[in-house]
């Protein structure tokens, strides 16, 4: 009964598997409208700043996700093709304010594309003949290569300063010349659209459907017909290509481009990024860099063990929901598809809450043990959650802890019942 | 799905938009530097002495302009550019004006540019960039701007003092030069190189390499060579683990002549150099600690101990910052102003408590004061670094260091 | 030639570091499939570990405790962590490590600082064994060798001689026949994490003196452990040994000897250009041996991976 072998469009749960044939509009739409919107909520040039970071992370992480979640392919040095594509967008920039070319900006991000794209060319040549470890391998040599050779030659790389430039030296565009940031923020959102809506429709063209056949099964694959290694190779080029876009945005966006932006921890951060969206779902990837863009800028303000707080994080989603935060979610659609997910709420919000009050307290003494070991002598005060407080103190400790285990106790009395409701929830027509 | 996430983000983002200062009443100082990651150590170290310097230079006194207070603002910046200039942006959306920062020429070049760009497309919320450690020359030549004030000698004026000190010494013949390959290592070998020409012909360059930056694990071959070399002297930029590792492996490994350096203490180095360096590692730096100049610079250090008796004062060039700004602000009767302010402060002359005086050149924003070459001891050092007993001692000091020295500068005035 | 002797002595000593990195983890590999990111940060945990207990008992102690402590934490991890993940996939047991491996950087720097630790040779050994032409080696480099290579002969002897190591290396390439003949194949998964976690703190704890003990020294050695597997072969211990030494070897020679790449590029008959800092190429005119040298060892990987997939010593991909 819940499980055809065809999709039902008119069934709104149901488009949004990623098996799905058809082509909704709706997420589309509402995206679009809230790009457009966003700007009058949040109008401070920083919070358009971070928004602007995140967009240029999406594009990214939705390229990357074409090869780890589409393809199989789990790349350690994909930073490199980002990189490249922001250095020649940088470049082209350069060439623009020396010899007043008549260029409008946002062409840009087309070229650090098909830069990026040349560069999946060669590398991919001999790269895409295997999938596994041998890719992986290849991709760590490569990215550790180009980072480093980043350094040695100065005239392309700009050596440690890197390359800077000025965007604002284009031909007009409609009159605009980038000056605002609100400018910048609608190019980007524009390409935002662009590229993934193209990445969208390359999941769905015979070469996308079929990397993903040669992620499952290589061999049957080519039973069919298909080379593996050039459906690979296709995928390879078609990431780089928008790679390539992301490092012209970010280019764009805050003109200049460094080192940082080659070496191998941008590429495992977009790796990890990718992996806590989720790789099994298109939306994946762009859940998980709206969600460590915030987490990164928004989280060091307030604290300085914001890595140890997203190391954590990580551990946890795989260990516990390997899907990502997008299979978090998509986990739902069964019951919500039963019309039984409204069952959820109560015992989601009896073990969550607790759940969630407790992971605080636990922050909590993490962050007054790092206080208390590491902070000048004397300065014994400490503000967290909006209260100042003497870490020194034994009575703060109490609070922390006694939240911390009532919390989690809570969460862990009351985690039969949810799994009850869950299971409920997921089965069709009464109890089993 | 989208629109999901985008509510979730909107939550989030209000977080942004509600975290602004109360207080409108400070002076605010944004320190934009690395508070985490393996240079945090260095940056936190920093952000006491930052606000040590306001509290104790100008907030127990008063303040400035009648009663307001400096507010030292921290952002960490993870020595990455990119974060840099987003901070930068959040901090000048909090209204900040004045922004310090100091790790890294990397990002000081990022940072320079950036608030170049801001200044000129947003003439309403200009702010100053004072620069407090970063020693690319090029900051104040080709990449000058009127908005940017350094107050550290740059790695030119440093070698230019180091030569006339290594010059003096008869007995040294052959100098190995040895640096981090990057914009940096390549400056200061240049300058040695041209220096030690000018000052003293007679001296053969044994050696002159880059090593990567970070990356060597074993300074040992680099050691060998510079062993085989025959040098007398030895001069590096290095600053970090590369310093540390090379300092310790040319001195395992057979060399026994000084070793010229300009970031070889503090943060744990000299606790971690130790007896086996002593007399052998020298410093170029400003402010020279033991033998200390004035009361007021031992009262200032003595609290500053007192306070965080884990930290050291290793860049006391911060106090001259605070100092320097402070007198500024008076001058100048506004802290909002910051075209008033940059005025008061280009070729303004100023009484350090670490000795001697500081001239802020108009011509390119470039600090001017004395420079000292100290030794790493354990004697007569009533100040040490890293509660290890040892310190750094000023053997010679060259006044008013490179007071004359050209400058490619061509700065645009608004 | 005494040079050349003296950088054989060095290259040796950093292969052979390299090699007790790599061996656990191409062991680890060989087990599960998976490539352990977190090894380099078992390494560092070694290194201050050992600097913590020898700041109370002395170095020797820290030498014989500090691994049996990185190992009991390593096979606590298999236990509780990987087992978990391993259901996934490669890939989430993958991101696990590297997870791991933030975290304990993390870690570390929570509890010890941001700085680098002081952690010392010992006295008895800080004196220079010999010399060669002037050129001193320090005891410490001899005591390394001797360490590393008894470990090398015991790790042989116990994988090759005694029942214990047959049964590994049998639970290496078929673990369910070897569980369907009764013995406890999970127990000797759990042990060989544990040993290799193991032999990279040993690893630490020799090393943290010379090369530094700091929260970045795991992330600075990470990814050369890596190339060092799979130029030898993934899962092949020999293969290990070859490609350390060979790493070692190359590293300290190319940065012995500064051969210039103008010098190369004129002799095979280019001339240099003459406005050389205007060239586009100007940096690849003027790059040494030296500065390249810690990136041959990549290039060698991906020239290897290219025309010998399976590395020097290792068995044909499936």
């Amino acid at each position: 009964m819940s499980d055809q072998l065809t999709t039902d469009p008119s069934k709104p749960a149901q488009r949004m598997r990623a098996g799905s044939m058809t082509l909704t509009l709706g997420p589309w739409i509402v995206a679009a409208i809230a790009l457009l919107v966003m700007p009058y909520i949040f109008t401070s040039n920083s919070a358009l700043t971070i928004m602007n970071q995140m967009w240029i992370t999406v594009v990214f992480a939705l390229a990357y996700n074409m090869l780890l979640g589409q393809g199989g392919m789990l790349s350690f040095g994909h930073a490199v093709y980002m990189g490249l594509g922001g250095f020649f967008c940088m470049h082209l920039m350069n060439y623009i304010e020396d010899f007043g070319l008549a260029f409008p900006l946002p062409l840009l991000p087309l070229f650090g594309g098909l830069f990026g794209m040349g560069f999946a060319m060669i590398i991919g040549s001999f790269s895409t003949s295997g999938a596994g470890t041998r890719f992986a391998m290849i991709s760590l040599g490569v990215g550790e290569l180009i980072a480093a050779c980043s350094v040695i030659i100065v005239a392309f790389f700009g050596g440690e300063e890197g390359i800077s430039g000025d965007r604002t030296y284009g031909l007009p565009f409609f009159g605009v010349e980038f000056l605002k940031q609100i400018e910048v923020y609608y190019l980007i959102s524009f390409w935002l659209m662009l590229s993934a809506a193209l990445m969208y429709l390359f999941s769905r063209t015979p070469v996308g459907r079929m990397a993903n056949a040669v992620r499952d099964n290589p061999e049957r694959a080519q039973f069919l017909g298909y080379s593996a290694r050039w459906v690979r190779f296709y995928s390879f080029c078609a990431s780089g290509f928008f790679c390539g876009i992301a490092g012209g945005l970010f280019a764009i966006s805050y003109e200049i481009l460094t080192e940082e932006n080659l070496n191998a921890a941008s590429s495992g951060v977009i790796l990890l990024v990718t992996f806590l969206g989720g790789v099994g779902f298109f939306f994946g990837p762009i859940i998980g860099a709206i969600a460590f863009t915030l987490l990164q800028t928004v989280l060091s303000l307030q604290t300085d063990l914001w890595a140890i707080y997203v190391g954590g994080l990580f551990l946890a989603t795989v260990m516990f929901f390997p899907g990502g935060l997008a299979g978090l979610m998509m986990m739902h659609v069964p019951a919500m598809r039963l019309g039984k997910a409204s069952g959820l709420i109560v015992p989601y919000i009896k073990t969550l809450v607790p759940g969630a009050i407790g992971i605080l307290g636990v922050c909590a003494l993490i962050e007054m043990t790092f206080h208390f070991r590491h902070g000048a002598k004397g300065d014994n005060e400490m503000t967290l959650f909006w209260t100042t407080f003497d870490s020194h103190t034994i009575l703060p400790w109490l609070i922390a802890g006694v939240v911390a285990a009532v919390g989690l106790g809570v969460a862990r009395a009351t985690a039969p019942a949810m799994k009850e409701a869950w299971d409920e929830a997921n089965t069709a027509g009464g109890a089993s | 799905m989208k629109n999901i996430t985008k509510l979730g983000a909107v939550s989030a983002l209000s977080l942004i938009v509600g975290a602004t200062a109360a207080f409108a009443d400070n002076i605010k100082i944004a320190f934009i530097d690395p508070l985490s990651g393996p240079f945090a150590s260095t940056g936190t170290n920093g952000l006491h002495q930052y606000q040590f310097a306001a509290d104790h230079m100008v907030n127990e006194k008063g303040g400035v302009l009648g009663g307001q207070n400096f507010e030292i603002v921290p952002f960490d910046n993870k020595i990455s550019p990119k974060e840099s200039l987003i901070q930068l942006q959040v901090a000048i959306d909090q209204g900040i004006r004045y922004i310090a920062q100091g790790n890294s020429s990397g990002v000081a070049n990022a940072l320079t540019e950036a608030i170049d760009k801001h200044n000129k497309r947003n003439p309403d919320s200009r702010v100053l960039f004072l620069n407090y450690a970063a020693v690319d020359p090029a900051l104040t030549n080709d990449k000058c701007n009127f908005w940017h004030f350094r107050f550290d000698a740059n790695a030119d004026i440093k070698m230019d003092a180091l030569t006339d000190v290594m010059a003096a010494d008869e007995s040294m013949k052959k100098v190995y030069i040895i640096g981090q390959d990057y914009s940096f290592g390549k400056a200061v070998a240049a300058a040695a190189v041209a220096n030690l020409a000018e000052k003293r012909p007679d001296v053969e360059i044994v050696g002159n390499e880059l090593h990567p930056i970070g990356k060597v694990k074993d300074f040992t071959p680099y050691a060998r060579k510079i062993v085989a070399s025959g040098a007398d002297a030895i001069i590096t930029g290095n600053w970090g683990a590369d310093m540390l590792g090379l300092g310790k492996s040319v001195i395992e490994n057979g060399y026994d002549g000084p070793i010229f350096t300009y970031y070889a203490a503090g943060s744990g180095m000299t606790a971690a150099f130790g007896d086996s360096a002593k007399d052998r590692i020298r410093l170029i730096s400003q402010g020279g600690i033991n033998p200390i100049a004035t009361e007021e610079a031992r009262a200032t250090y003595e609290a500053f101990e007192a306070k965080y008796p884990d930290g050291n004062i290793d860049q006391s060039r911060i106090f001259n910052v605070i100092g320097m700004l402070a007198q500024a602000i008076e001058g100048a009767g506004t802290a909002d102003d910051v075209v008033a302010v940059a005025k008061q402060l280009e070729g303004m002359e100023y009484d350090s408590m670490w000795g001697g005086k500081i001239f802020m050149r108009p011509q390119d924003h470039q600090a001017i004061q004395d420079m000292h070459v100290g030794v790493h001891t354990n004697e007569n050092i009533d100040f040490d670094y890293d509660n290890s007993g040892y310190g750094v001692f000023t053997e010679s000091t060259v006044t008013m260091a490179s007071m004359d020295s050209p400058t490619t500068c061509e700065m645009k005035r608004p | 030639m005494e040079l050349i002797l003296v950088n054989v002595i060095d290259g040796l000593v950093t292969g052979l570091l390299l090699f007790m990195l790599s061996a656990g983890l191409t062991l680890i590999f060989s087990m599960m499939g998976v490539l352990n990111f977190a090894h380099a940060s078992f390494y560092m945990l070694g290194a201050y570990f050992a600097y913590q207990i020898s700041l109370a008992l002395g170095f020797w102690v820290g030498l014989l405790i500090a691994p049996l402590i990185v190992g009991v934490m390593g096979a606590g991890v298999e236990r509780y962590g990987l087992r978990r993940v391993h259901q996934y996939g490669h890939v989430p047991e993958l991101i696990f490590t590297f997870g791991l491996a933030l975290l304990i950087e993390e870690l570390v720097q929570f509890v010890w600082g941001k700085n680098q630790m002081p952690y010392d040779i010992p006295e008895i050994l800080n004196f220079t064994a010999f010399s060669i032409a002037g050129n001193s080696i320090p005891a410490y480099k001899i005591f390394m060798i001797f360490i590393s290579v008894g470990i090398f002969m015991g790790l042989l002897y116990v994988l090759t001689k005694t029942r214990v190591g047959m049964i590994i290396q049998a639970a290496l390439s078929y673990p369910r026949t070897v569980e369907a003949l009764g013995h406890n194949v999970p127990l000797i998964f759990m042990g060989v994490f544990g040993v290799g976690t193991a032999l990279a703190g040993v690893a630490g704890v020799i090393a943290g003196p010379v090369l530094g003990t700091f929260p970045g020294m795991a992330f600075v050695l990470g990814s050369i452990v890596f190339v060092t597997i799979v130029i030898g072969g993934l899962g092949s211990l020999w293969g290990a040994l070859v490609a350390s030494l060979l790493i070692g070897w190359i590293t300290t020679f190319a940065k012995s000897y500064n051969i210039a790449m103008s010098d190369i590029l004129n002799g095979i008959g280019i001339a240099t250009p003459e406005n050389l800092s205007d060239n586009m190429f100007r940096d690849l005119w003027t790059v040494t041996s030296p500065q390249i040298a810690d990136i041959l060892p990549y290039i060698l990987m991906v020239l290897i991976l290219i025309f010998r997939p399976a590395g020097l010593f290792g068995k044909r991909e499936s």
